[in-house]
């Protein structure tokens, strides 16, 4: 058996995870195609490089069939429920920078604060007869975000691409959404609201709390941990 | 804990109810969703299961009986009416993982807008009378006081419907209230917003949904309020001192009428919970020991509007409430799109009931 560590398969998240590794002494690679996913590890012994799509290796690592792996925070935090109980961060990465915020038009030149988005979500209700529409694809953080700081008369409305432009095409109010940069909002003139964000997130290394480990395995983990300066 | 010594517990139960005088009623497991996403919103997601159905849209697994029954009541009921239930109700447990997502309820609803204090009464003897083997400890509540209170502030209406809509968050009902008494720092989006004299002109271009007229409703509102005199600091204070009232009813009795001579608004409250308190007492309820909490049922159970009642186990903190209830007339308002049926009701839950058998 060896110890298992996922990856995001494609991307920039998948070279900087490479690189971030390579710095440490550990080679990371897709081995045969380009488009076949298995890898290989050099630098120490024991581990399986196993490449999975970054929005599936919270659940991997949660039913324990993977030791280690790459995502973002905002992945672990809205697919696991108690998702410390889970897995445990062992180290932040330092890329993947992403804000999880709220944004609402430009042109609400009245709301800025969640006190506001609230108020305005009761007078919206008011006049239109239903609740104020948050288009967003993470549901568990927003709501749990919004319940927190009082908002109430929304609907969550589920978006899984191109979420700036719901607002726009009359499909929601408003928007949840990962945002680094900020242009894409400012390209679909929306804001982010004066508040803390839903969530700060960066790719981490997360270690499962629940892959059982045998003796060999343990050992291949204090290596790999030691290497990694962890 | 057996499913079957937990139903048996639920049958015999619900059979105390039909004693009383309630009618049994039975209600559907899968609910259409619209009527209870409309009166709890987004936060029925996290406490309820929803799911599709490819024909009805979205349902949702029972997650009470009081909505049916209401309903059912308001289609074919007549007045007065008292009902009981038991089955079992579905509630995700994200906080709590080690609770049942699935458990028993047993009720019992009391309709009737002849007597309110009378009927409240009632429901709490009942619940009283059949729980009495389990040493529980009963507290009670009065929502209606804290309502009164509010709508009695010398302040704008705008404010002080914003506070009724948090009264069940009390979180933002607080914040809310530093704000209108000037404690709390207004925020310099606020103060740059009311400073301008032509905010819209410096929009952007307008999209969505809410249109400029709403924009400008808004910040005219804003800037009403930013005229509004500071909520008075002895009326917060009074609040404070109001939500902070727990002691045995007659005590409180005391300390809220104590309040309401600076607070006047709350006198027709208090008195009827002093009428309550003797309804309470001629059914048989000593009065003098049973706790009252102005606080109760204020982050828990949006419904309830007036008189709450919980009853837990001493010795299990970690546990819900083992019974509980109260009077949700605005929740028959808004079932009724404005007919209002004054009703008053609770539900046991069997299941720990027979645990608490076992661990004796």
């Amino acid at each position: 058996m060896s110890v298992k560590l996922g990856v995001p398969s494609k991307g920039r998240l998948m070279d900087k995870t490479f690189d971030w590794f390579r710095a440490r002494g550990i080679g990371l690679a897709r081995s045969g195609s380009e488009r076949e996913y298995s890898g290989e590890v050099t630098g120490v012994e024991g581990v399986e490089l196993v490449l999975l799509s970054a929005g599936e290796i919270p659940r991997e690592l949660a039913a324990g069939r993977i030791h280690l792996g790459v995502t973002g925070t905002d992945l672990v935090q809205e697919k696991l429920v108690q998702w410390d109980q889970k897995v445990r961060p062992l180290a932040e990465l330092g890329f993947g920078h992403a804000d999880l915020i709220v944004a609402v038009p430009a042109c609400w030149v009245d709301v800025n604060t969640l006190d506001d988005l609230d108020a305005a979500a009761a007078a919206f209700r008011a006049r239109h007869g239903f609740r104020m529409r948050i288009a967003t694809k993470y549901h568990r953080l927003v709501r749990a975000y919004l319940h927190e700081g009082g908002v109430s008369d929304y609907q969550l409305v589920d978006s899984q691409g191109a979420t700036e432009g719901t607002v726009k095409n009359l499909t929601a109010e408003a928007i949840a959404d990962i945002t680094s940069s900020g242009e894409t909002l400012r390209a679909n003139h929306l804001k982010i609201l004066a508040e803390e964000p839903v969530l700060r997130s960066q790719a981490t290394l997360f270690k499962s709390r629940v892959a059982p480990l045998g003796e060999s395995e343990r050992e291949t983990m204090r290596a790999l941990q030691d290497r990694l300066g962890l | 804990m057996s499913l079957a010594a937990i139903k048996q517990k639920a049958t015999v139960l619900k059979a105390r109810f039909v004693e009383g005088g309630a009618l049994p009623v039975d209600c559907p497991v899968l609910l259409p969703a619209d009527t209870l996403l409309d009166l709890y919103g987004e936060d029925i997601r996290t406490r309820a299961f929803l799911t599709h159905d490819p024909v009805r849209g979205e349902v949702i697994l029972r997650p009470d009986f009081t909505v049916p029954v209401v309903q059912k009541h308001m289609a074919e009921g007549a007045e007065p009416a008292r009902y009981t239930y038991a089955g079992e109700i579905f509630r995700r447990q994200e906080e709590h993982p080690e609770r049942p997502s699935e458990y028993h309820q047993v009720g019992f609803e009391v309709f009737d807008r002849a007597d309110p204090a009378g009927a409240d009464a009632e429901v709490f003897a009942r619940f009283s009378e059949v729980l009495s083997p389990f040493g529980l400890r009963a507290v009670v509540g009065d929502i209606g006081i804290l309502i009164a209170a509010v709508a009695g502030l010398e302040t704008s209406e705008a404010r002080k419907s914003a506070l009724m809509r948090h009264i069940w968050r009390p979180r933002r009902f607080r914040a809310l209230l530093d704000r209108y008494a000037g404690r709390a720092a207004v925020p310099a989006s606020r103060t740059a917003l009311l400073a301008s004299p032509d905010p819209l002109s410096l929009a952007g271009p307008m999209i969505g949904l809410r249109g400029a007229a709403e924009i400008a409703a808004r910040v005219d509102a804003l800037r009403a309020d930013a005229q509004d005199p500071a909520l008075p600091g002895d009326q917060v204070d009074l609040l404070e001192a109001l939500v902070k009232v727990s002691e045995t009813c007659g005590n409180a009795l005391e300390q809220l009428r104590d309040i309401a001579v600076d607070m006047p608004a709350i006198a027709g409250a208090v008195e009827r919970m002093a009428a309550r308190c003797e309804s309470l007492a001629a059914q048989g309820i000593d009065v003098t020991s049973l706790m009252f909490d102005a606080n109760f049922g204020r982050t828990s159970m949006e419904y309830y509007d007036g008189f709450v009642f919980g009853f837990s186990a001493p010795g299990r903190p970690d546990w819900p409430l083992v019974a509980s209830g109260g009077r949700y007339d605005a929740l028959t308002r808004q079932l009724g799109q404005g007919r209002e049926i004054p009703a008053v009701g609770g539900v046991i839950r069997p299941g720990l009931l027979v645990d608490l058998e076992e661990a004796a």
